[in-house]
């Protein structure tokens, strides 16, 4: 079947998808959007977190064919032009980044906490990231990355 | 043709500095390609039939089916194998392909190569196995038995270490004894094992990779695929971690041998449940000690018995137990020990590499000893293990004696000294509770711990080990501006060792632009990215290659400028012995290229003495300490861990950045082994493969960890400093059991605890 639907406010159509691919699969293989991570497809990790619709949603727990005619956003659409968008920086600064392979699941949630709770407190904050899993950093990193880029936006 | 590969950027800093890592943008931006992103045109996917059986005999194979399935291109079994059918970091004891037994739940029988992934996997459900199936051995106890059928020709005893230090008849005035049970971990590191295997269409290959250890893997893959070396070449992809995951070869062998045999590039990348049979774990074991102390408070001796499930194939597990032997006191003064360390095969998943190895599984049983031994002794812990900490000369129970900083005693007193957190809040959020928004307790029978823990290791590599890495530097003038280019094949697993490199070579050589170089295997070895030896090692390395360019500059400027003694490169210019600036380093180098190849060693090391396990076998020590602040449910046997202090003393921190994240990230596996994460093995099956059943600590569980970090200066390693890495792997979770026994008083032998270990 073929899909079509918005990604990162491209017009796109995912052809030849077989009916029991995931939204995750779709993204990396049929649109070469390989930044959404594959690590566990089971939702519990977080690493393919994506917008779907306005909403953060794993990728790997979505049919491909329910993104038919919705707006996607993904990690690699949340910066304008080539440079980085302020959650990216605060990462990349507050040295949140080890091998990475989880750092675009959680900046895609820490773009939608931000969104919705502009100056998280540390609670919120642990709240909103439980679906993530870091394997490398402990996490301390990552929170001080979420207060960095939620202070610079309010500034 | 070959895949797209992580950038090669440049990045400045020195040694000492914060340094934004230079790979951090391209994997922010979600555009750093991990080993499971690549892809090129007419791309294969590989899939693997696995035995259902932890103990069979394979009948017949018939891959009939499989073959005729849709979009099937290749089927392959052992008698595919061109090279010798055997593979293994330290005993090449495990099959490519399983040939007449299946010694493992999951272990590899066929591979199946498709256009789709999903094809694949469906060919390979078609692949027909017979099996005859035999009754698993799962006991590594039952497996030392006279009567246990033999799983591999030489027995089921995969090493033991005996250690005989002192007088073997000791004894003392006070004695307690334990027994203590470590549950099997997983280094779930979030990438899954993949790659690209490319034919070279002469018969060779080039394989693109997440590992550790390019050159072991070219090693053993050239010898399973019966190829020279130089046919099997190796390039590094993003690695998404490791932790010893990534020592052993996984789906290597089995990606190279579908593309030589269907002329296509073949991905082969593991789902997580095949990841958990796809590498190997942390050993679990059983630990048996007798601890004997003068009435102050003196260490007698120590004796112990130590047995790790090694699993069915060996992979390090003769290395890792003789970690465990080695280090089995901790890391205090005893000056007689009887320790007998014993791994042995059994057809459990197989264990090997994991952050700490070795040292993780005896340091729950020392420390856990250390405060029975307080208490029969009515000592306050930490003062005990002051009173008892190793010190610069002392001798540990292999009879090395230590040199360097040993602060151990500091280490304690550090973590014992920080002001401890706040009491439990009323009313307090219920993230901060035992049980979390399961809304389980609002403080009702929650009672609070605090226990302290000191560990130690090895860094790099011990016993003789022929321990090197290799470095090549290159400065020449790109656009103007020198340009220093670093190539070595260590792996960046996350640690930040593309950042060290640039570090180095930035300050060795006062440039502002160091590129450092995709890994690869057309430079020499670096050895592997474990044992925390990669910043002292492939560091050193970087360090000498630089100094061999920094000479050949000077001596270039001597030439040029027909100038004496005094000359330095100093902020890319040559300087003078007057500190004026003679000519900028661009202009002098001009056309001109220096190129320079290095090898760097760290000291020699000796092999154990196999009836004493007597020898200066180790090449650096590393020392940490962690105080945990735990608060309990009593009722539920719910854990919610406060607050994790530590100090360590790291030499000199390269990138302090990097060290905190390291003392963080450590902490965090520690606690994970503590309190949650276990492979649950039932007759040897895996019951809890996936994220879902296997916990893993989420930023819920994780505590703020509270860092003194030591800057003591090793006088042997480059820049003084000390690997990282493995120690907070090590003394964060014995410190959180400590607490939780002070919180229950209950003597919680085990890891994970679980909440019926703490209520019924």
């Amino acid at each position: 079947m073929n899909v079509s639907c918005t990604v990162n406010g491209r017009a796109q159509v995912a052809e030849g998808v077989w009916e029991g691919e995931s939204l995750l699969y779709m993204l990396r293989e049929h649109l070469g959007l390989y930044g959404s991570k594959n690590a566990c497809e089971q939702g519990e990790c977080g690493s393919c977190s994506v917008y779907l619709g306005g909403t953060l949603v794993c990728a790997c727990l979505v049919l491909a064919g329910q993104a038919q005619g919705k707006e996607i956003i993904t990690v690699e659409g949340l910066a304008r032009g080539h440079g980085l968008h302020a959650v990216q920086d605060a990462f990349v600064e507050a040295g949140a980044v080890q091998c990475g392979f989880c750092t675009p699941g959680l900046v895609v949630a820490t773009h939608d906490l931000l969104q919705r709770i502009p100056s998280p407190s540390d609670a919120q904050i642990r709240e909103a990231l439980a679906g993530n899993i870091c394997r490398c950093t402990g996490y301390a990193k990552i929170i001080d990355a979420v207060n960095l880029a939620a202070g610079r936006s309010r500034s | 043709m070959k895949p797209r590969l992580a950038e090669e950027t440049t990045s400045g800093g020195r040694v000492g500095d914060r340094v934004r890592r230079p790979d951090a943008v391209q994997k922010v931006r979600g555009d750093f390609p991990y080993s499971s992103d690549l892809q090129v045109d007419g791309m294969l996917w590989g899939a693997t039939v696995r035995s259902p059986h932890p103990y069979a005999r394979i009948e017949s194979i018939d891959t009939k089916a499989a073959k005729a399935a849709p979009g099937v291109k290749a089927v392959l079994t052992f008698e595919d194998v061109a090279g010798e059918n055997a593979y293994g970091l330290e005993i090449a004891d495990q099959p490519v392909l399983a040939s007449d037994v299946v010694r493992y739940w999951g272990e590899a029988v066929a591979l199946v190569a498709a256009e789709h992934p999903e094809q694949a996997r469906r060919a390979a459900d078609k692949v027909k196995v017979e099996y005859a199936v035999l009754k698993p051995v799962t006991d590594p106890e039952q497996a030392l038995l006279p009567k246990a059928p033999k799983l591999h020709p030489g027995g089921n005893v995969t090493r033991h270490i005996k250690i005989r230090h002192g007088d073997q008849n000791a004894t003392a005035e006070v004695v307690v004894t334990g027994d203590y049970e470590i549950g099997m971990q997983d280094q779930a590191p979030l990438g899954p094992e993949s790659g690209l295997a490319i034919p070279d269409g002469e018969g060779g290959v080039d394989l693109y990779i997440a590992t550790q250890w390019l050159h072991i893997d070219q090693k053993q893959l050239a010898h399973v695929l019966g190829l020279e070396p130089h046919e099997v070449r190796l390039t590094m992809a993003g690695i998404g971690g490791a932790f010893g995951a990534r020592e052993d070869l996984s789906m290597q062998a089995h990606a190279c041998m579908l593309a030589l045999k269907t002329g296509r590039p073949v991905k082969i990348s593991y789902s997580r449940p095949e990841s958990f049979v796809g590498h190997v774990h942390r050993h679990p074991g059983k630990l048996h000690y007798e601890h004997g102390a003068t009435k102050d408070g003196k260490l007698v001796y120590v004796k112990a018995r130590i047995v790790l499930d090694g699993g069915a194939y060996a992979s390090s597990s003769t290395a890792v137990i003789a970690n465990a032997s080695c280090f089995a006191v901790g890391p205090y003064q005893c000056p007689n020990a009887t320790i007998d360390g014993i791994v042995a095969y059994t057809n459990n998943p197989p264990c090997g590499a994991m952050r700490g190895f070795g040292s993780v599984q005896n340091c729950y049983a020392h420390e856990a000893q250390m405060d029975k031994l307080a208490a029969a002794l009515t000592m306050d812990p930490v003062a005990l293990r002051r009173h008892n900490s190793l010190e610069t000369g002392s001798a540990l129970i292999t009879g090395q004696v230590i040199d360097g900083p040993v602060p151990v005693a500091e280490l304690l007193r550090l973590v014992h000294e920080r002001p401890l957190p706040a009491p439990a809040a009323k009313n307090a959020d219920l993230t901060a509770m035992p049980g979390g928004v399961s809304n389980t307790t609002h403080g009702e029978s929650v009672k609070r711990g605090i226990g302290y823990a000191a560990g130690f290791k090895n860094i790099g590599y011990s016993e003789g080990f022929n321990d090197f890495s290799t470095a090549r530097v290159r400065l020449s003038v790109v656009d103007g501006k020198p340009r220093v280019e670093v190539h070595t094949a260590g792996a960046e697993v996350g640690q930040g060792l593309v950042t060290i490199q640039a570090q180095i070579a930035g300050t060795e050589l006062g440039v502002r632009d160091v590129m450092v170089l995709t890994a690869d295997t057309e430079v020499g070895s670096a050895g592997s990215s474990s044992a925390s030896r990669q910043t002292y090692i492939t560091g050193g390395a970087v360090k000498a290659a630089c100094e061999a360019v920094r000479e050949r500059v000077v001596a270039l400027a001597q030439s040029e400028l027909k100038s004496g003694e005094g000359l330095r490169l100093e902020d890319e210019n040559i300087v003078g012995a007057d500190g004026n600036v003679l000519v900028a380093l661009a202009t002098l180098l001009g056309e001109e290229v220096i190129d320079e190849l290095r090898v760097f060693r760290p000291r020699k090391t000796s092999p154990l003495d196999p009836d004493t396990g007597q020898a200066n076998a180790h090449m650096q020590f590393a020392f940490a300490a962690h105080r945990a602040v735990v608060d309990v449910d009593t009722e539920l046997g719910l854990v919610k861990v406060v607050e994790l202090a530590t100090a360590q003393d790291v030499g000199k921190a390269i990138n302090p950045q990097a060290v905190e994240g390291q003392l963080e990230g450590g902490a965090a596996q520690g606690l994970g082994l503590a309190v949650m994460e276990e492979i649950q093995v039932q007759d040897g099956v895996i019951k809890n493969p996936s994220f879902t059943d296997y916990l893993l600590p989420t930023i819920l569980d994780m505590p703020p960890v509270r860092m003194d970090i030591l800057e003591l200066g090793d006088p042997n390693s480059p820049y003084g400093l000390k690997g990282v890495g493995e120690p907070p792997t090590i003394s964060s979770g014995p410190a959180i059991l400590a607490a939780i026994r002070a919180a229950t008083g209950r003597p919680v032998t085990r890891v994970p605890v679980r909440p019926h270990d703490l209520v019924l």
